[in-house]
């Protein structure tokens, strides 16, 4: 049960870093993006083209962290897949769905989004192959916690939380402190007024595109670190990112942040009473549960 | 030659079907404006109800109700619309989003209910112990399969005449006002949220015929047929038709049918041994360029209605307009 | 009239190319005065002000601030040429705090935004009490006051107010009216869209009359709140003549 719990709260923070972004160009754009969960696997694969690189240019970054498998290659390879992923979420708009908008088919935005999903994710398969890999060979062995109940940690998964969370802090500060939080939210509430108020919205939109693709660049590399990494991580986390979005209310950046955990815990403590095998049928029971209860979601403002 | 004649029939036979599923969903988006991402769980409701009530008992799953075939293939299409009724209660009166993701959802719960209730639909093993119909008076060689195929293009014609017959009546211009203009629409004092319902469960029931069709005609189904991919081809269907008109849907079916099956056969038979694990990436691939590449440079679609569909739209567009002055 | 600080000149605008719901038209605003437009529903009020404020297209005409043409301009340009548009409603981020909206109204001012906020704090006590609330929370007249704060945050030299008295009760109409005058005195032109005929056409100088989407009748505010016709048409007949 409380393994359950711990794997949860991790399995959350990564899904709050994906539903940060996807929450936000869902409601300044207006549609379903049922491609952002493929950001996580770009930004993934990227950092297992990169660390590899950084390690043979500069084998000073070899030496790994303290306890962790992760090395300070990989932390420089995180940055550039951040950095990457975010560039190939503007190139993505840019390419599709900014040409979709200007022709005024905004119904079709989820559409192109899935046709650009499916191009992303089977690409990858072709380029990387389908079988699974991992950053490290080397293997970390758990910390236990505790011996009855059974608690087991991996410094990674620690490591990762406590990154998360500090992102998210900073995210929050951002949010509730600075002009830029403030005119982030103002879009997301009302473009036009935010536009009437001197905001431009173009510019909105591609900091949007970045910031969502380097958040989900740094889930996919930490889903990668504390899983493993294939080409259908995106098909695989593509309906926990939104059901967090809808358990957070569409449009709110700190829903979305909650919503990860509470999907990533729920899935996790719904195993204790499920059998695995239908672990990924969870999140569609959380959307359905929200929709029922509460369906804006815990933080979500009614909006036509 | 008989060989050549015998595939024609199996492929225009699964073509056809399919062509049934595209009409179901030109009704929620063509018409209505409704995005439906789990196409394949209304389909795949329609397939194991349809086995499940019209099967032979068997130990191991649910079944063997033995109803008459007809029977088994209503109620097939009444598991199917039940299942869209109630994604639909939960979520047509919110922002559309909303029914895209809970369908795509409903979709991964579907397969995914469908693999691991052993007690409902065999698992993984699929659903066994079907008699397809009329097997003793037919055989179960080439001329059954000419008579099945005889009887799903009637359910494809019937299905297409009332699906034209519905959009020409009030009841289809009300769907298109309520697409082109939600405001004026409600405004004109009818409740867009049931008339979408209704629109979203029609189009449910007619995926669930589609999928009834075709577990008859394999007289099987397994997690394997229910698969999202399947989503994305009725999407690439409908898309490659024309979103809108029911003649490109069916002939989108055909095209996109045998661009398929076409690819697959040739990427099996020309590509390297090695590369024989990726053929399926690649296939992807490409109908995700068809879907991207038709919205991109011809969004109507490449069989736009002869009586030029985009101008009554615009009309209706106007009108509505016209209206709020 | 001295040169006009806002020139509208055979303006055709409308949000679907081929559908214009302004035809051909022509105003002037007259700088450091209030320039009203009325006009029955559905006039072309609305948007003869959000043309100005770019976000309705203009397919014919001209548009010119201080004599610089701003036809095509972003709505997000506005403040570089002095103006500023306080929307009719949903015209504040109701998810911020009052604070928050400010702060987001002054990111430009540079080193002046201290100033200008303790100025508009002076102006609206109100805004300074509830600077924590939640600005979703406050009431109908704070709201728009906010609006109009949020506006004078960039020191426009032209405001656009549509129908900023629109919900509230007649003492808070009256007194936004007000505070919209009071403005004109530190030099601000002020462009005024109001149903409230009779209220805006006494604090107003100079008024325009739109219907079905073209100029109609124009003329010192004074002259048209005693014109027997537009008494007729637009202040309900009798009534007025009793009041006035």
């Amino acid at each position: 049960m409380i393994q359950h719990l711990l794997d949860g709260i991790l399995v959350g923070a990564i899904l709050s870093l994906g539903a940060t972004g996807l929450t936000m160009v869902m409601h300044m754009l207006r549609f379903a993006n049922f491609s952002h969960a493929e950001l996580l696997s770009i930004g993934a694969y990227v950092a297992l083209v990169f660390d590899p690189l950084f390690k043979a240019l500069l084998p000073l970054l070899s030496a790994q962290i303290g306890p962790l498998s992760m090395t300070w290659a990989l932390v420089a390879a995180i940055l550039v897949a951040m950095a990457l992923t975010a560039l190939s979420a503007v190139l993505f708009d840019r390419l599709v769905f900014r040409r979709v908008r200007e022709k005024g088919e905004e119904l079709s935005m989820v559409f192109a989004s899935f046709g650009l999903a499916l191009i992303i994710r089977n690409v990858i398969g072709l380029v990387f192959g389908l079988h699974t890999k991992l950053y490290s060979q080397d293997i970390v062995f758990a910390t236990v916690l505790s011996r009855d109940p059974l608690i087991l940690v991996k410094p990674d998964q620690v490591a990762v939380l406590g990154v998360a969370l500090a992102v998210m802090a900073a995210l929050h500060l951002m949010l509730s402190r600075t002009t830029f939080g403030y005119a982030l939210r103002a879009v997301a509430e009302n473009p036009a007024l935010a536009q009437v108020n001197g905001i431009n919205l173009g510019r909105m939109i591609v900091i949007v595109w970045l910031l969502g693709g380097a958040l989900a660049a740094m889930a996919g590399v930490f889903y990668g670190l504390t899983n493993q990494i294939t080409p259908v991580i995106g098909r695989d986390l593509v309906l926990p990112v939104f059901a967090a979005t809808i358990v957070g209310g569409i449009g709110s950046i700190h829903g979305a942040l909650l919503g990860g955990f509470v999907v990533g815990i729920a899935a996790n403590l719904a195993l204790v009473v499920l059998p695995s095998g239908y672990s990924p049928s969870v999140p569609f029971l959380i959307i359905l549960a929200v929709l029922l209860v509460r369906p804006n979601g815990l933080f979500g403002e009614e909006r036509a | 030659m008989i060989g050549v004649v015998s595939y024609l029939v199996f492929f225009t036979t699964v073509a056809a079907i399919l062509a049934i599923a595209v009409l179901g969903l030109n009704l929620q988006w063509g018409n209505t404006g409704l995005f439906n991402g789990g196409v394949v769980a209304f389909f795949g409701a329609g397939a194991y109800g349809t086995l499940i009530l019209g099967g032979t008992p068997q130990p191991d799953h649910l079944g063997g109700f033995e109803l008459p075939y007809l029977l088994a293939l209503l109620g097939g299409m009444a598991a199917a619309g039940a299942l869209a009724w109630g994604v639909g209660v939960l979520t047509l009166r919110l922002r559309h989003d909303y029914l895209a993701i809970a369908t795509f959802g409903v979709a991964v719960a579907f397969e995914n209910l469908m693999r691991n209730a052993e007690a409902l639909g065999g698992g993984a093993k699929g659903l066994r112990g079907f008699e397809r119909p009329l097997r003793e008076a037919l055989g179960s060689g080439f001329l059954y399969n000419l008579a099945f195929l005889a009887f799903v293009l009637v359910c494809l014609v019937l299905v297409w005449r009332s699906l034209d017959r519905l959009v020409a009546s009030p009841f289809g211009r009300l769907l298109r006002a309520i697409r082109e203009d939600e405001t004026a629409a409600r405004s004109l004092g009818k409740s867009p949220a049931r008339i979408r319902l209704t629109a979203f469960v029609t189009g449910s029931v007619i995926m669930g015929l589609s999928g009834g069709l075709y577990a008859t005609f394999y007289a099987f189904v397994s997690p394997q047929d229910v698969l999202p991919v399947l989503t994305f081809q009725i999407w690439a269907m409908l898309i490659v038709g024309g979103a809108g008109n029911t003649r490109g849907a069916v002939m989108g079916a055909f095209l996109i049918w045998a661009a398929w099956t076409a690819s697959g056969w040739g990427l099996s038979r020309f590509a390297p041994v090695e590369a024989q694990l990726y053929t399926g990436s690649i296939q992807y691939v490409l109908i995700g360029l068809v879907i991207v590449g038709m919205l991109l440079w011809r969004p109507q679609g490449l069989f736009p209605e002869r009586l030029v569909v985009s101008q009554s739209g615009r009309e209706g567009a106007r009108s509505t307009q016209g209206e709020r002055q | 009239m001295a040169e006009p600080v806002l020139e509208v000149a055979g303006v055709t605008a409308g949000y679907v190319p081929d559908l214009p719901i302004l035809r051909d038209v022509s105003m002037r605003a007259a700088a450091a005065a209030v320039t009203v437009i009325i006009g029955p529903n559905g006039a072309g009020k609305s948007t003869l002000i959000k043309a100005i404020a770019g976000l309705v297209p203009v397919s014919a005409g001209q548009i010119r601030h201080e004599g610089t043409a701003i036809t095509h301009i972003r709505p997000d340009q506005m403040a570089q040429h002095g103006m500023a548009y306080v929307p009719q409603t949903d015209n504040i981020f109701r998810s911020l705090t009052v604070q928050q909206n400010l702060d987001l109204a002054l990111r430009r001012a540079g080193p002046e935004a201290t100033a200008r906020l303790d100025r508009l704090h002076t102006r609206f006590p109100a805004l300074a009490d509830k600077r924590a609330a939640r600005a979703g929370a406050l009431s109908g007249g704070q709201r728009q006051m906010l609006a109009v704060a949020m506006a004078l945050a960039t020191a426009p030299r032209t405001i656009l107010m549509d129908e900023p008295s629109a919900g509230l009760s007649p003492r808070a109409a009256q007194e936004v009216l007000e505070m919209a005058r009071g403005l004109t005195e530190s030099g601000v032109s002020i462009l005024l869209v109001e149903q409230n005929v009779s209220q805006a056409l006494r604090l107003a100088d100079h008024c325009y009359i739109l219907a079905e989407g073209r100029n109609q009748l124009d003329g010192p505010a004074a002259d048209l709140l005693g014109d027997s016709v537009v008494a007729e048409i637009y202040l309900g007949g009798k009534r007025l003549r009793v009041g006035a």
